[in-house]
């Protein structure tokens, strides 16, 4: 594999108008990413995968990452994608895209087209982080039960304080369920009984 | 007293032909799982049968989701390492090493030689008793009840007599560290492990005898649930269900992680990737790390067991991210991990599980076939829950 910079550079090339940009991992670990923005990464995965020079064919690992606002910058969802080559037995070149964590926001295209292997980890990243993958064929929560309405792994994310399945419920939780819903709830089944009748 | 038939009963009972000369039928739902014992854990398959062939299937799963991801990032880098343990409960130790392979990555901790080497033994250790016992379970969805596994078990027991001496727990191992291993490997241990890989290959030749030509094993397995090489390689099916389908790919040979270039093996391939090949695959995959047991437990270095520099306590890894990978028993197992300003925990861990992978082209392998055989095709697949769903 050649240095990233020169990987970027093909890619930059071989598809045009894509804005990429190299991100650093860890010094030791020595992966650098290529982020594209959100128009240009199906085109860009496709080049990967189509162009005789890196012949990308296996998507090993799809994931998300949330980022908070720090300060007065953004925050952000990175979808991050690892690809490998069978054929060449080379890899990994790393994608990462990112979309605004808001909700009605938070899309970036889909890359099962592609890689039939995105297929159930693009559904994880939904489930968890709320990412929606624009041309998934089958995009429904995987592991998350389908009534459920949060994004689990966000890192805002505030679980429920559901005191009613404690027999006894502690200062900890009763605190919780006040902060969140601003009453104390009953402690005892006599109670809750009291509370009904009202 | 006899209820004279009514006008809708007796045209619900008059079975008349379609237009095309055939009577009409309809499709049935039926939902296998999740408290199913061929689905090996709390895992369900919504399946669509015409009579008795499948039209459609969709796993669900999500039964044991723990959110073990969101866990370890509330955790020091060393506090989620027995947590590894209980994704693939099976095969502890190559988890261990997964996860301990991509922390090292990130913070550039080298491992001492002796180190590499007790981790080969006891990842290969886990790779035959994983195998051993998956085909046990497989052949227990095709009706041999017990025999089979109970032989594997019978091998299986052995090794995790030696887990058990040499971390004090027989499948919940926590026995990695980064830049090493826990507690080094005494001779007697040693001795133990050369004692399990010189007795395997019999239990090996003797399990091929009864299986391998057996004529029901033929009839159930071959031309069954077939996967293409090139779906293989697009739906990232990794271990031995790709290398079934004849499926290069390796990652012992690829990364050559560890001290893995220095064994000498091959990697075996199948041929056209139905349930049979995936049988025999992990037949002869057992057959290479015997062989990669009898180099490392002879080549096995004196040395420290574990990086003196690594610190326990306090330990931090500079911001930025990396992904380390492995060649677990049942595919690729990777961790995909990001470190922030602070380094104490992981601001983000993600698991690439096999299992989970694995199971994307599970409709494409059962479509056309019959519902008996959706059993041995998820058997075949290998799957944990316990990773499946994290």
């Amino acid at each position: 594999m050649e240095a990233i910079e020169k990987i970027k550079e093909i890619a930059a090339q071989g598809v045009a108008g894509a804005q990429i940009e190299i991100i650093n991992s860890t010094p030791a670990a020595q992966q650098p990413a290529l982020l594209v923005d959100r128009e240009h990464v199906y085109a860009v995965a496709k080049f990967f995968k189509e162009d005789p020079r890196f012949q990308m064919d296996f998507c090993s690992c799809v994931t998300g990452v949330d980022y908070l606002p720090k300060g007065d910058k953004p925050g952000f969802i990175e979808v991050v994608y690892h690809l490998y080559s069978v054929a060449q037995k080379h890899g990994p070149i790393v994608l990462k895209v990112r979309a605004p964590r808001e909700l009605e926001q938070c899309h970036v295209p889909s890359l099962t087209p592609l890689w039939r292997g995105c297929e159930f980890q693009e559904r994880e990243a939904f489930d968890l982080y709320g990412v929606k993958f624009d041309g998934h064929p089958d995009l429904r929560r995987i592991l998350m039960w389908d009534e459920f309405t949060d994004h689990p792994m966000r890192k805002d994310y505030a679980p429920p304080a559901d005191y009613e399945w404690e027999p006894t419920p502690h200062d900890e939780t009763l605190q919780r369920a006040a902060e969140m819903h601003g009453v104390i709830p009953p402690t005892s089944m006599a109670e809750l009984e009291k509370a009904k009748k009202k | 007293m006899i209820q004279p038939l009514t006008e809708s009963s007796e045209k619900r009972f008059t079975l008349t032909p379609g237009p095309d000369g055939l009577i009409e039928t309809q499709t049935l739902e039926v939902s296998i799982g999740p408290q199913h014992p061929s689905t090996h854990g709390v895992f369900r398959m919504d399946c669509v049968l015409d009579g008795e062939t499948v039209v459609a299937l969709k796993p669900v799963m999500g039964y044991l989701h723990r959110n073990h991801e969101q866990l370890a990032e509330r955790m020091a880098w060393l506090g989620s390492m027995p947590y590894t343990d209980r994704l693939d409960y099976f095969n502890s130790m190559t988890n261990n090493w997964a996860y301990a392979l991509a922390v090292e990555k990130l913070a550039g901790i080298k491992v001492p030689e002796r180190a590499e080497y007790i981790r080969v033994i006891m990842a290969e250790l886990s790779r035959l008793q994983n195998h051993a016992s998956v085909i046990g379970f497989m052949l227990q969805d095709l009706g041999a009840w017990g025999t089979p596994l109970l032989y594997a078990f019978r091998e299986r027991e052995r090794i995790l007599d030696l887990f058990e001496a040499a971390s004090g727990s027989r499948m919940m191992c926590n026995y990695f560290r980064f830049g090493g291993v826990r507690v080094d490997l005494n001779d007697a241990m040693v001795a133990a492990a050369r004692d399990i890989t010189a007795k395997f290959p019999r239990f090996l030749d003797e399990f091929e005898k009864l299986l391998t030509s057996n004529e029901v094993l033929l009839a159930r397995c071959q031309k069954i649930g077939i996967l293409p090489k090139e779906l293989a390689i697009n739906a990232s099916i990794s271990g031995p269900m790709a290398r079934a389908s004849g499926v290069d790919y390796d990652i012992r040979k690829v990364d050559k992680y560890g001290v893995y270039g220095k064994f000498d093996f091959r990697v075996p391939l199948g041929d056209i990737g139905d349930v049979y090949d995936r049988y025999y695959i992990r037949v002869l995959e057992m057959r290479q790390s015997i062989k990669i047991l009898e180099q490392a437990l002879r080549d096995i270095p004196q040395g420290p067991h574990i990086a003196p520099e690594v610190k326990l306590r306090n330990f931090k890894i500079p911001p930025g991210d990396g992904y380390g990978r492995v060649e677990a028993p049942k595919g690729e197992l990777g961790f995909y991990l990001v470190s922030d300003e602070t380094g104490k925990t992981p601001y983000r861990y993600h698991v690439r599980p096999p299992s989970f992978i694995n199971l994307t082209i599970l409709e494409d392998m059962c479509l056309g076939h019959k519902v008996a055989d959706v059993v041995i095709i998820l058997g075949s697949v290998d799957i944990v829950l316990g990773e499946v769903d994290r």
